[in-house]
């Protein structure tokens, strides 16, 4: 074996990889997105403030985002606790379970929907219980809270089991044989490894929440100033034959979804030099 | 780091992998063919597209098949009339937006107004074309409550009682909802001597009670009956009767308020997208069949008041008689009181805000 | 006291304190283990309940008759129809988007990353509005589309591209971290081996991201079948024509059908079972032949 200097060849297909994904995101995405924000802008920027900037939007952003932050945060704590049970616990059943969190992703949003009012309506299989103590779920923003902590469930967890299943056992015994507890080491080992993830998953359950409409007019109230989210407005007002105050609309979820994703896509790529 | 095997074996079972594909996109491929061979139309039939409101679903099923044998024993050619239904304003947009329908069945006329707006499909005149403003039934506003009336509603101003929870839907998205809150407020100017500002009020006090707003006829009978949500549900008369008779017998009564508003669910021919698909023919006779006797008793069997007077003399017994008012003599027609009440900024948005930022 | 007695306790100190920071103690481990299935009942398993309760209450005739109703069978032909379409294109899109990400280096890649995840956390309602401003009669492409005699919305080809932009990040999600945690150590090995590009992907890549890339088709197919809002929008609901199940389903409800339209929801909901029952299986019985090979 003649002892050359590897030569520091290139791997193919970048041109044809890209072509094709820039092509088909094109067509199906970039473009129809781009006439969509031309059209926007085809109304005055009075038209269009004053449609982003109701009272009634205004309201229901403040449901569609806060609702959306708090069923990400509830699927944060839980999707990591369910993720950590599954690849550190044995349990009976646990194969099953771990199939079945895939669910609220396959089932249909309008099914699901279906089921969760069936539920929790104040005369529903849990609702009845909850009633007696007062609480009530469906049509109240509770409700809406509890649709979007369901379709995102699966994000979380599944953003964190690969990475916790890869992490090495070593580290940990390491960071054992060095003298730290578990606390320690869950804090400096384990969470590091995993915040990444955490972060992912946070921001899909995040965004999937935020622009959900199927599931969430069956058991929310859709009351203007309570319970009514974002989507639903835009769907109302295309009903009106009102497709500017639609669009405009439209304009601003589409614009906070991007700049969301693009914040947690810059933290990630943070995450990964800082600890890669 | 994997072995040279084990990458090999995996990459047997890729392989196997995509023949899997292969077989599942020959299989989708074959799908598509019987699809698209089904979708033909036979030159012996004749295909019509009804664009329709929530309700109606159940009256023209059993219309189409009556159209069909008629259309069949007069030109031997087969009509297949599809359905498409859902809120009316839903389906106004899907009209404006090009879907190919031949005939318009909506609830209100002003989504067929918005029709001829903005989308010129059909003339101004429209609603002339057909006898009574092109309505071959009619139905009216009334209170839905559970069995025995426990909360002892009688009329429309028990609604605004406190603790009386009513279902209705939103008026933004539901024609029927529009209907309702007309009869509403009709029934407050009635009461009221004319005085707005007391309307206004007593308006208000009702949709205090109002817990949730879905946004079609159905979905809020779907509450009332289903979910067992409310006290009392303001609904179509028709919807009521089908709740009554279908949904829950001895479950439900139907409350006839003192007055209410007639409502006058319209229908007319798509006079652009006939033109273009050569059906004009056969979607003016299926419109103009429904004033026939047989589609006027086939519509009191679903609860709507036939538009023939004699025929809805015969139902007296099922259709009480009640003091009507129509949407043009008390708020000068639709397109004022669309303006009025529902749009932006509007009566509804206005008292709302006012109930829900309180 | 004795040398040994020190030793030996000094060991069992040892062995605790390892445990303590490896492990969990038992009675922590029971109660993570029960409030993760109490969440996870609430959330998964009673909607599941409802569903197959609601679809086989009245027996499995009843369930028999909803599913095989011509406008159920052909709403479900469509379904299936459209699934045949947008998996593969979006599959292919993934794997080009994951390779060309994951193996090289070029600026604005964080922006493309986002692009992609981003018709994921587009509303549906706004994907369809979308479309309908442009194709729509009313739209800017609406009146060139009728002039040609040519429908997209309200018709198939506008539901394929509506659920085509709903699915498009699914796979790619799936296989961007993949490929790019595994590097491009083993492809580069290949070809200074003198295998070509395509040899590498099939012989290389593949194997070490199918797991990643049947995730994600599984993903992309649950979802491209379940969609709902941006369809809505877009289907305009002509029975037995553009009804795709969540939308017959939803027309049953509205028709007061209960039953039945639980009885289609139970068909999608055992559909997704059955691809979420072979994808364990198929990673259980790989598991245990890595294991056979180790040893």
């Amino acid at each position: 074996m003649s002892i050359t200097p590897a030569k520091r060849r290139v791997i193919p297909g970048f041109g044809l990889t890209m072509g094709f994904t820039l092509l088909y995101m094109g067509l199906v995405f970039l473009i129809p997105v781009g006439a969509f924000l031309l059209y926007t802008t085809t109304m005055s920027w009075d038209t269009f403030w004053s449609a982003v900037t109701q009272r009634q939007v205004v309201a229901s952003y403040k449901l569609s985002f806060g609702g959306s932050l708090i069923a990400a945060t509830i699927n944060l704590v839980f999707g990591a606790l369910v993720a950590w049970v599954l690849v550190r616990y044995r349990f009976p059943g646990k194969r099953l379970v771990d199939a079945l969190v895939d669910l609220p992703f396959a089932l249909p949003t309008a099914v699901a929907g279906i089921a969760l009012v069936t539920l929790y309506a104040s005369t529903g299989w849990v609702g009845q219980y909850l009633d007696v103590f007062g609480i009530r779920i469906a049509y109240t923003q509770l409700g809406v809270v509890i649709a979007l902590t369901y379709i995102g469930l699966p994000f979380v967890v599944r953003t964190v089991q690969p990475v916790l299943e890869d992490l090495e056992a070593e580290l940990e015994e390491a960071s054992a044989s060095l003298g730290a507890d578990r606390l320690t080491t869950i804090r400096r080992v384990i969470f590091p490894a995993l915040f990444p993830a955490l972060l992912t998953g946070y921001a899909l359950a995040f965004a999937r929440a935020l622009g959900e409409y199927g599931s969430v007019v069956f058991i929310s109230g859709n009351l203007p100033f309570r319970t009514e989210i974002t989507p639903l407005l835009i769907v109302a007002k295309a009903e009106q034959y009102d497709y500017h105050g639609a669009a405009a609309i439209g304009t601003v979820m589409l614009v906070a979804a991007f700049l969301m994703l693009l914040v947690i896509n810059g933290l990630q790529w943070w995450a990964s030099r800082r600890h890669g | 780091m994997r072995t040279i095997s084990s990458s090999t074996s995996s990459s047997s079972s890729i392989w196997q992998l995509s023949k899997l594909t292969g077989a599942v996109l020959l299989a989708g491929a074959v799908l598509a063919v019987t699809f698209s061979t089904t979708a033909q139309a036979q030159s012996e039939s004749v295909e019509l597209l009804n664009v329709s409101y929530d309700p109606t679903r159940e009256f023209y099923r059993e219309y189409n098949e009556l159209f069909d044998e008629f259309w069949q024993a007069e030109h031997g050619q087969s009509v297949t009339a599809r359905q498409s239904h859902g809120g009316s304003g839903s389906q106004g947009r899907a009209i404006i937006d090009g879907i190919d329908a031949d005939v318009a069945t909506l609830a209100l006329a002003y989504d067929i107004d918005a029709i001829h707006e903005r989308a010129d499909l059909i003339p101004q005149d429209w609603q002339s074309r057909l006898p009574n403003n092109s309505s071959p039934y009619t139905s009216t506003i009334v209170l839905l409550v559970r069995e025995g009336n426990p909360k002892n509603i009688q009329d429309w101003d028990d609604l605004a009682q406190e603790g009386i929870d009513v279902i209705t839907p939103n008026p933004k998205t539901s024609g029927g909802a529009r209907w309702n809150f007309l009869a509403l407020w009709g029934y407050g100017l009635e009461q009221f001597d004319g005085d707005e500002q007391q309307t206004y009020d007593f308006v208000r006090q009702v949709y205090e009670n109002v817990p949730v707003l879905d946004s079609g006829a159905r979905g809020a009978t779907n509450t009332f009956v289903q979910r067992r949500i409310g006290d009392v549900f303001i609904a179509w008369e028709n919807e009521a009767f089908l709740s009554v008779e279908q949904l829950g017998q001895g479950e439900y009564e139907i409350i006839v308020p003192s007055q209410s508003i007639l409502a006058e669910p319209p229908v007319t021919v798509l006079d652009a997208n006939v033109d273009r698909k050569g059906t004009r023919e056969v979607a003016e006779a299926y419109l103009e069949h429904l004033y026939t006797d047989e589609a006027q008793h086939l519509a009191a069997k679903h609860y709507y008041r036939p538009s023939n007077q004699e025929i809805l003399a015969e139902y007296s017994d099922e259709f009480p008689a009640l003091d009507l008012f129509t949407i043009d003599e008390v708020f000068g027609g639709w397109q004022e009181a669309q303006q009025r009440f529902f749009n932006d900024g509007g009566v509804f948005d206005d008292i709302l805000e006012a109930i829900n930022t309180q | 006291m004795t040398t040994s007695s020190t030793v030996i306790e000094t060991h069992d100190t040892i062995a605790k304190r390892w445990r303590r920071a490896t492990e969990e103690p038992a009675w922590l481990r029971i109660i993570l283990i029960t409030i993760a299935l109490i969440f996870l009942g609430l959330f998964l398993v009673l909607p599941l309940t409802v569903v197959l309760y609601g679809a086989f209450e009245q027996g499995i005739g009843v369930w028999y008759g909803a599913v095989s109703d011509p406008d159920a069978l052909s709403a479900i032909r469509l379904t299936f129809l459209i699934v045949v379409i947008v998996v593969p294109l979006n599959t292919l899109f993934g794997v080009a988007a994951a390779w060309s990400i994951a193996k090289f280096e070029f600026r604005g890649k964080s922006i493309l990353i986002s692009l992609i995840d981003m018709p994921f956390a587009i509303s549906p309602v706004v994907v369809g509005l979308i479309f309908v401003i442009l194709f729509g009669s009313q739209g800017w492409l609406g009146p060139w589309l009728s002039a040609h005699d040519m429908r997209i919305i309200f018709a198939i080809p506008g539901i394929v591209i509506v659920i085509a932009f709903g699915t498009l990040p699914f796979v790619a999600r799936e296989l961007i971290p993949l490929m790019q945690q595994q590097g491009k150590e083993e492809e580069e090995a290949s070809l200074t081996l003198g295998a070509n590009g395509w040899k590498t992907f099939w012989y290389v890549t593949l194997p070490n991201i199918k797991w990643g890339l049947i995730y994600g088709v599984i993903l992309c197919n649950a979802r491209a079948m379940g969609e709902f809002g941006a369809v809505a929008v877009v289907s305009g609901r002509i029975r037995g024509e553009t009804n795709t199940m969540p939308l017959h389903i939803e027309v049953l409800y509205n028709e007061y059908m209960f039953t039945a339209a639980f009885a289609v929801s139970s068909l999608l909901t055992g559909l997704a079972l059955v691809t979420i029952a072979i994808k364990s299986a198929v990673e259980w019985n790989e598991e245990r032949r890595q294991r056979i090979a180790a040893a």
